[in-house]
């Protein structure tokens, strides 16, 4: 018994899809129990019907929608109507459809400071008027995909882990929900830690951490929230280096940034991660600037345009 | 009565875009194009972020090539803090590119371009795709899964994270390699070149011969090139010269610190990239697929085109036996493909080069950075073509102005042209099928990663 899976990628940039490629020789295991009826990585299934003479978007019924991306102009919109109507169970794929991801950064501002920006860089010649024949129209801001339509499995992760990915699509062809990693990637994480320290200061990422040799395990490494560089650990859903093995920044003794989206459904990592910071004692003036806290999770209205002056 | 065709999504390709065509009372092609219909804005939303932060941001811009932006992204940091990374540093974000071209050009040969080549451009689109490669050649699909995912695999363990990569620093590199890595990278590495040499066989026996016809007429356009070279005019991905060829084959280079004197970008109603040209040529921009101005392209094919050669044996014995049949510059779009496959072998030859070198397991791998006021414009050839990132900084490390042209950009007029010239010569007397759409979208493909 096969399953029906269309997939769909909105305001995204691939990787998550290339995520789903990386489960290596499972994905011939995956394929024989998936059927794909849409997805445009891959496949030549057109919205318009194969001759491109259609007038409304049609999309393939599916048991099982993946989506990833947020949702950015109507186009995403109509597509990401088009897979509710016709999937049964709707699966965001990625932090940017889980909560925004990285273009979820454009939320700081308005459409017209970003067409502004872009369309006038040093290098573009001025035109008076922005495109806008036969392509979508932005929408107000980047949406998360639970804003425009209702979602049922969330795997977040910028892109989520490959072991993630077989297992929620294992469980769906098995009609079960997927069980996910629900602790925070300090939870997953072996360095070492002492307490509370002796620190006043946060410093930014601009030298490396400290640790003895290059084949040093990372649980002879203190924690890099204790040797004073922001890390997002604390704030941060578990998962990104898969069954069993270490957040993945960390194993490149790199601090986290945050790209699983907030431990619990609605929370703020910006808030959270300065509330840790100063419930230890840290001054957070001490960050340069901390809208990049939430980086990965700026939809639902957590990053705001600034109030204009009037 | 006119016609619309709207060809949407392409397909097998990355990111999203659509081909409209629009058909007279004749039914012969009156207009055609390529819409690419997203924007993010990432040129402004960099603003005010501390720059040392940018190469795990600026990753984001695409999931099939973000080493590229990742470290196109670090140099320009490198360049705002006024800091030269250590030589192993250097090294290894090398080492890290090659290896993710070596990965990319697996996976477009073989996932998204080789369904049209292997199955048939007029094949029912259920089978038209890797899946369908996979239940007519097990065999074949089964190695090249494994071979991509060697690959793959091999910056997923030694980096740690492969797609949104954070071991690139400014500064260098965030951890050295050890002897056991180099030991275990170097030994995939010769599965690797094998797989490599395997493929241009293959494909020069197997698949191009019997596309010739198709190769001679599909989305054949005349254009210039860009492409990066090294000290000696050899093809570089990672660090050189900026090469720009014009049609006739006369070339001049310039330093990437320059671009802004030689490159500008147009803007057309109908889609949301930008169409960068040649400014320095003083011809303005014009597609017309008699009389192109400021025309050039980027990606495998251009690169081979500006090289004089390529640096490693192999890689330099095929583009030989290239030039011999297609000349220089080799203009036929398809031909991206059979490029492609030569850039392969040179890749997977550098990468053993890279790891043979003693001071690939130096642990000097990350120069200390300071944040301050400065300007810096980094480089790199991303699969797609040249990738520029210019930033300026304030005296806090803060980006002030961030300027990105993006290697699929800079193909995007070449590829309006080619979809065009394919449509223009395919659909005749408003005769439209499945096949003939397909074939123009394979304009488009050629110019993928
Ligand atoms: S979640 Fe990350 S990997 Fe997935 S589409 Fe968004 S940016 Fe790309
Ligand atoms: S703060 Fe960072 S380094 Fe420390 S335990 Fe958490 S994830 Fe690990
Ligand atoms: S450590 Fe943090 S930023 Fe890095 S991959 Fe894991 S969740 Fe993402």
């Amino acid at each position: 018994m096969t399953v029906k899976v269309a997939s769909e990628w909105l305001n995204a940039c691939s990787g998550c899809e290339i995520s789903i490629l990386d489960m290596g020789e499972r994905l011939l295991q995956v394929l024989e129990l998936v059927e794909f009826v849409h997805i445009p990585a891959l496949m030549d299934h057109k919205y318009f019907g194969q001759l491109g003479d259609g007038r409304e978007i049609e999309i393939p019924e599916a048991e099982v929608g993946i989506i990833s991306g947020g949702v950015r102009n109507e186009e995403h919109l109509e597509v990401a109507h088009e897979m509710r109507k016709k999937c049964g169970v709707i699966i965001a794929l990625g932090t940017c459809a889980t909560h925004g991801g990285i273009p979820a950064l454009s939320n700081s501002y308005d459409n017209a400071e970003i067409l502004e920006r872009y369309y006038r860089t040093e290098t573009t010649d001025r035109e008076d008027a922005y495109p806008h024949q036969g392509i979508p129209p932005l929408l107000d801001a980047c949406y998360a995909l639970d804003e425009r339509i209702k979602v049922d499995i969330m795997l977040p992760g910028c892109p989520p882990h490959p072991d993630h990915i077989f297992a929620a699509l294992a469980a769906l062809v098995e009609g079960d929900t997927p069980v996910l990693p629900e602790k925070s990637v300090c939870d997953t994480c072996p360095t070492v830690r002492k307490g509370k320290g002796e620190l006043k200061d946060i410093r930014r990422f601009l030298q490396a951490p400290a640790y003895t040799a290059a084949d040093e395990p990372l649980d002879k490494m203190r924690c890099l929230l204790e040797q004073g560089m922001v890390c997002m650990g604390p704030v941060t859903r578990a998962g990104c280096g898969g069954d069993a093995v270490h957040p993945r920044c960390i194993s490149a003794r790199v601090p986290c940034r945050g790209c699983y989206g907030p431990v619990s459904r609605g929370g703020n990592q910006r808030l959270d991660m300065l509330n840790a910071l100063a419930s230890n004692g840290i001054d957070i003036r001490s960050l340069p600037e901390n809208v990049s806290l939430l980086r990965f999770s700026g939809a639902h209205r957590q990053l705001r345009p600034k109030r204009k002056e009037t | 009565m006119t016609q619309v065709i709207n060809i949407q999504p392409i397909t097998r390709i990355e990111g999203h875009a659509s081909i409209g065509i629009e058909l007279d009372d004749d039914g012969n092609v009156s207009d055609a194009r390529v819409n690419v219909m997203s924007l993010r804005g990432f040129e402004k939303f960099v603003e005010g972020k501390p720059a040392e932060e940018l190469p795990r941001i600026v990753s984001r811009i695409c999931g099939i090539c973000p080493w590229m932006h990742h470290l196109a992204s670090n140099k320009a940091v490198d360049g705002c803090f006024g800091v030269t990374p250590t030589p192993t540093g250097s090294k290894l974000r090398e080492l890290m590119q090659t290896l993710a071209h070596v990965e990319d050009k697996l996976l477009h040969f073989y996932f998204l371009a080789a369904p049209d080549f292997v199955i048939g451009p007029d094949a029912d689109y259920a089978v038209r795709n890797v899946i369908g490669i996979a239940k007519a050649n097990p065999e074949l699909a089964r190695q090249v899964v494994r071979m991509r995912f060697a690959a793959k695999m091999i910056l997923d363990k030694f980096s740690s994270k492969t797609i949104h990569p954070v071991a690139g620093v400014p500064g260098g590199f965030s951890k050295p390699m050890t002897e056991a890595d180099r030991k275990e990278i170097l030994e995939k590495m010769g599965e690797l070149m094998d797989f490599a040499l395997f493929t241009i066989e293959f494909a020069k026996k197997e698949i191009f011969p019997k596309y010739l016809d198709a190769i001679q007429s599909v989305g054949v356009i005349r254009t210039g090139f860009i492409g990066t070279v090294d000290a000696d005019g050899a093809l570089n991905l990672y660090d050189g010269r900026i090469r720009l060829m014009k049609p006739d084959a006369t070339y001049f280079e310039f330093d990437v610190g320059n671009y802004a004197d030689h490159i500008g970008e147009h803007v057309e109603p109908y889609s949301y990239s930008k169409f960068p040209y040649a400014r320095c040529w003083n011809e303005g921009f014009s597609m017309d697929l008699e009389d192109p101005k400021g025309i050039y392209r980027a990606n495998t094919l251009a690169r081979i085109n500006v090289a004089d050669r390529m640096a490693t044996p192999r890689a330099q014995a095929e583009l030989e036996e290239f030039r011999e049949t297609f000349g220089r510059p080799a203009q036929a779009t398809l031909l991206y493909h059979y490029a492609r496959l030569i850039e392969e072998v040179y890749a997977c030859e550098r990468a053993i080069e890279i790891l043979n070198d003693p001071e690939i397991t130096n642990p000097d791998v990350r120069a200390e950075v300071e944040p301050k006021a400065g300007r810096g414009v980094g480089c790199v050839e991303a699969p797609r073509g040249t990738l520029i990132h210019d930033y300026s900084t304030d005296d806090n490390g803060l980006i002030t102005r961030a300027n990105l042209i993006v290697g699929t950009t800079h193909n995007i007029g070449p590829m309006n042209m080619s979809v065009s010239q394919a449509a223009r010569t395919l659909i005749q007397g408003g005769r439209v099928d499945e096949g003939i759409l397909n074939t123009i979208e394979m304009a488009v493909r050629a110019y993928d990663p």
